[in-house]
């Protein structure tokens, strides 16, 4: 082996401690990047796959009614290359065992195969033909209550009970996420889709030689806006509720909100996480460099070129990056093994091929070569470049000079060995400026991870105790007039009664539009407010409609602008109202109107699709069984399981990142802490164990070189602080999504944490370093030049 | 007294079995090539390291048996060192690095009057790199002496400066020395400044080769080499 690259090992085996730090935290970046990385390359590529497989439609619409006759006009669309018609019913389902309310869609089985939304058995077998009374179930619901084919359930299908045997559990790229209507995460246990026989479920839904749904594939060059207004046009006169394409499909519009997710994790983490690295890289291949003047000047003075000790410094640094992307890239595989389990646990793809491929370990690879020499090239090559002469003069004593600090303020009185620590602090205002960075922004890092915890809990509580505080939810099977409220209130166990009108509508503004139900809420209701952004109620106007602020945004509309509504409830009705108001809500998208001005809207009289019911919670139990008498009643729910379903899932999904979040920003505060303390010891050892010689104790010496740490760490974590909120901020703005828009909450105990761990981390690396301080070598310095 | 230094499989055996006796107000100069064992014994007697064998006694403390502890507060208050490559504080002025001493002793002069002691008295606010090498030696002598050690010990004091610098140094550690009465021991391998103390030490190969006493101490001003 030359003689440089045993100079290499023993180098890096004497800074081992530093090596591992900064490798950690080099590691910590890649994982993050590998981790959001292959999970979303995993994820869409399965969801390519899918589509391809079991063929997801490109064009969408639902209708009341139509005869069979009209497919053959939907096919005749320009641009449509295939059509298939289906009949979707909702029920209400009872399984024994589970007291709580279930409701769900049949979706409806051609004789032969279905053109589109092929289904894949993941057990058992689908319907038999000509057996009415068989169904196949999806996978969530089955998992969540632990079904098995042959099962029987009964299900209400218009307003008549059927039994029904479970032949088999399927899977399709339709319910990827399957989500109730109305409701914002899935819950498996209280919502299914089934499949039955077309001829079964026509003549239990009244269907017979009908469809109430259209699916198409479209032509590669047809534009699907083209194709919407069509199908429309075609559909109006059969209560059409509205086409869209695959954006606007609930479950595809989920995942592809989901991935805007990951997209963004896979960049600004390690982003983050990167240029920490490349900065402690920098510090300690700087001090390196500077310990070894003396050594490069001999080695040159023997021949050695200033290429090659470069690359002896290069390859110093590659051993770390090395290290660094290896650790990183088997600790993101494993993570996005994970995530990639949690995602399956949410989102119902029917396999998942988690695989982290040669792009991703090639860029990985290429992340940490650039964070790695872009933080030492210039370094290196200027040291290597030195004359020999130069380099073997002992360095002149550094310049000081009295600090700012002192002249001004109280530490006109201090001691010196406090002069000392301001002296260095300012002396070198670029290193005391970026070691105060590299702390700020660990301390930053890890406020990101408690924030998310902060984010969800403050969403909880402005959704579902502020905003939605009702105990059961019902929803009608269509508009019921009032009257049938009180028959609600007349249950046991209910105290009050609230209605609600709510219709789905296109909103249009100029050429933006979007799907979305307008809720007709009371306007002096106690069980559905709107809030402000203090969470404080706020008074719905008494004419025009409310938008939550997101909405306004994507439809950039102000409050005060008049919009265009379409309504797509069978009447397709367009009319225009004006904005008269905006509020904030973290969840969903949704517009409001005082009920009474939504039923003159809809030219109505006083009806509702649904009311919100305040219950005894002992007898919430009793009245799901007393609700799922009652004809018109739809489907029930309760803000109990909304909130379970709420943490199962989404919360679910951002608290396992979160916590993989700290877990790597941990290790990066103590990697900079560590690499901070380390290169002050390293720096200041020989002026240390000169105070000793001259009677100092180790205690006073350790006061010197920890005080400069502790005024350097106390001034970064206030700035860490400030910094960690507004990358949350940051964070917040990227993660808005239709699903739900992030708060910018950051609690009292996510900046004491940050804060605490940072000084944990301060404390360990103390400990570590006082060790050292307790063993300096006091002859030795003596004998050594600087 | 012996030293003995553990190599793992070698042991260098750096003092073979030293007697010496250091007297108040004495200069005494230890003379030898490199490898002898002075600077060992030097450290030795300044409390910076530890003898393998026998005994060193400074007035009733046994600095062989002292702790870590004890070794400090003897350092603190009893020894000033001068090294060769001066050791000062770069970011302490010449009279914050003597101040850096007189802080933490027990009775000692003001910083300014141990400057004024070395010839430093105008530069006092001069940061170690504004000064020359033999000025910062003087501020390393009047940082050793501001605590009026009762030892001081120098070891190549003039190792890293030309002779007239060296000189310049050399009086004010003479100076000190007959002012404050301080037990001093200079090492030197430079022949010349022997000429300069009370009794000379010759060092060879870890033992006192020979002792020779000055019948009359010479001005450093009128040493050469």
């Amino acid at each position: 082996m030359r003689a440089l690259d045993i100079k290499l090992f023993r180098d890096l085996w004497r800074m081992r401690g530093q090596v591992i730090a900064i490798s950690l935290v080099l590691a910590a970046g890649i994982a993050t990047y590998v981790m959001a990385a292959s999970t979303l390359d995993s994820l869409q590529r399965t969801q390519t796959m899918l589509y391809a497989e079991y063929r997801f439609p490109e064009l969408f619409s639902g209708l009341k009614r139509a005869p069979a006759s009209v497919l053959a006009r939907v096919a005749a669309i320009p641009g449509v290359v295939e059509v298939e018609s289906r009949v979707i019913a909702q029920a209400s389902m009872y399984l024994d065992g589970f007291d709580q309310p279930v409701s769900g869609q049949i979706v409806s089985l051609p004789k032969l195969a279905p053109q589109f939304n092929q289904l894949r058995v993941r057990a058992g077998r689908l319907p038999g033909a000509g057996r009415d009374n068989e169904a196949a179930v999806s996978d969530g619901f089955a998992g969540a209550h632990k079904l098995q084919p042959g099962f029987a359930m009964e299900a209400t299908i218009n307003g008549r009970k059927r039994k029904l045997t479970v032949t088999g559990i399927v899977s399709t790229p339709e319910f990827i996420y399957q989500l109730a209507p109305g409701s914002i995460v899935p819950d498996f246990k209280s919502y299914c889709v089934l499949w039955m026989n077309r001829d079964a479920l026509e003549g239990a839904y009244n269907m017979t030689g009908a469809f109430n749904e259209v699916v198409a594939s479209l032509d590669r060059d047809a534009r699907v806006e083209d194709a919407v207004q069509q199908l429309d046009a075609i559909l109006k006169p059969y209560g059409g509720l509205g086409a869209y394409g695959r954006k606007d499909q609930v479950s595809h519009r989920y995942l592809s909100e989901e991935f805007k997710q990951l997209t963004m994790m896979s960049t600004m983490f390690p982003a983050i996480f990167l240029s920490v690295a490349a900065f402690l890289l920098n510090v300690v291949i700087g001090r390196l460099l500077a310990t070894q003047r003396g050594q490069i000047a001999i080695l040159k003075a023997f021949g050695y070129t200033t290429a090659s000790l470069a690359i002896h410094f290069v390859k110093l640094t590659m051993v770390i990056v090395v290290i660094g992307v290896a650790l990183g890239i088997a600790g993101g595989r494993w993570l996005g093994g994970g995530l990639s389990a949690l995602y399956m646990d949410v989102y119902k793809f029917p396999y998942l091929h988690y695989e982290v491929r040669a792009e991703i370990v090639l860029a990985s690879i290429a992340f940490g070569v650039i964070a790695g020499t872009t933080g030492t090239l210039f370094a290196v090559f200027r040291a290597a470049a030195e004359s020999p002469a130069v380099a073997m003069q002992p360095a002149p004593p550094a310049s000081y000079r009295v600090s700012l600090f002192e002249r001004f303020g109280p530490g006109r009185w201090l001691s010196q060995p406090t002069r000392m620590i301001f002296r260095n602090i300012e002396r070198r205002p670029v290193k005391s400026l970026l070691s105060i960075a590299g702390v700020a922004m660990s301390t930053s890092i890890l406020i990101l991870g408690g924030f998310w915890g902060d984010a969800v809990d403050y969403m909880v509580f402005a959704q579902l105790r502020r905003a939605q505080i009702e105990d059961i939810s019902v929803t009608f099977f269509g508009p019921v007039s009032r009257r049938a409220l009180y028959s609600l209130t007349s249950l046991p166990g209910v105290s009050y009664a609230e209605p609600v009108r709510s219709v789905p509508a296109r909103l249009r503004y100029e050429h933006r539009t979007y799907r979305a139900a307008i809720q007709g809420i009371e306007p002096s209701g106690v069980l559905r407010r709107l809030l402000d952004t203090n969470l404080d109620p706020v008074e719905l106007p008494a004419e025009g409609i409310v938008l939550t602020d997101h909405l306004a945004t994507m439809l950039g509309v102000r409050s005060g602008d008049v919009m265009t509504v379409e309504l797509l409830d069978g009447s397709r009705e367009i009319r225009e109202i004006p904005v008269t108001g905006l509020v904030s809500e973290f969840i969903g998208v949704t517009a409001y109107m005082r009920r009474d001005s939504l039923n003159r809207f809809l030219r109505e009289g006083d009806s509702a699709t649904g009311a919100y019911l305040a219950a005894d919670p002992a007898s919430v139990d009793h009245l799901y069984t007393l609700l799922k008498k009652i004809p018109a009643v739809a489907g029930t729910g309760t803000r109990a399981r909304a909130l379970a379903s709420f943490y199962e899932t989404l919360a679910a999904q951002m608290l396992t990142f979160a916590f993989f979040n700290t877990l790597l920003a941990s290790t990066i505060a103590i990697g900079v802490v560590y690499n901070t303390v380390r290169v002050a010891l390293s720096e200041r050892s020989r002026e240390l164990a000169s105070l000793r010689v001259l009677g100092y104790t180790r205690g006073e010496v350790t006061y010197i070189l920890l005080g400069e740490l502790a005024v350097l760490i106390f001034a970064a974590i206030p700035i860490g602080l400030v910094f960690g909120r507004a990358l949350a901020g940051i964070m917040a703005s990227t993660a808005q999504t239709e699903l739900f828009r992030v708060p910018i909450i950051v609690e009292p105990p996510t900046y004491a944490f940050a804060a605490l761990a940072i000084v944990v981390a301060t404390l360990l690396s103390a400990l570590s370093v006082g060790r050292k301080i307790r063993h300096l070598d006091l002859v030795e310095v003596l004998k050594a030049r600087e | 007294m012996t030293k003995v230094y553990d190599m793992g499989e070698v042991s260098v055996h750096a003092l073979r079995g030293v007697d010496l006796e250091l007297f108040g107000g004495e200069m005494m100069v230890l003379l030898g090539p490199s490898g002898s064992g002075k600077s060992t014994l030097l450290n030795i007697l300044g409390g910076l390291d530890r003898a393998s064998g026998g005994t060193v006694l400074y007035r009733d403390l046994d600095i062989t048996a002292a702790g870590d502890k004890q070794l400090t507060q003897y350092r603190r208050s009893h020894v000033g060192f001068v090294f060769q490559f001066y050791n000062l504080i770069p970011s302490l002025t010449a009279l914050e690095n003597v101040a850096a001493v007189t802080e933490i002793a027990d009775k000692p002069m003001r910083p300014e009057e141990a400057l004024e002691l070395v010839g430093l008295g105008d530069r006092m606010h001069h940061f170690p790199s504004q000064l020359s090498g033999g000025q910062q030696q003087r501020i390393a002598i009047a940082r050793a002496i501001a605590k009026r050690p009762s030892v001081l010990l120098c070891d190549e004091p003039t190792g890293a400066l030309d002779s007239e610098t060296g000189i310049v140094v050399l009086e004010a550690i003479d100076r000190v020395n007959r002012e404050l009465g301080a037990a001093t021991a200079l090492i030197t391998h430079n022949a010349d400044i022997a000429g300069m103390a009370d009794r000379v030490v010759h060092m060879s190969n870890g033992h006192v080769s020979a002792v020779e006493i000055n019948k009359t101490r010479r001005n450093p001003r009128d040493l050469h080499w």
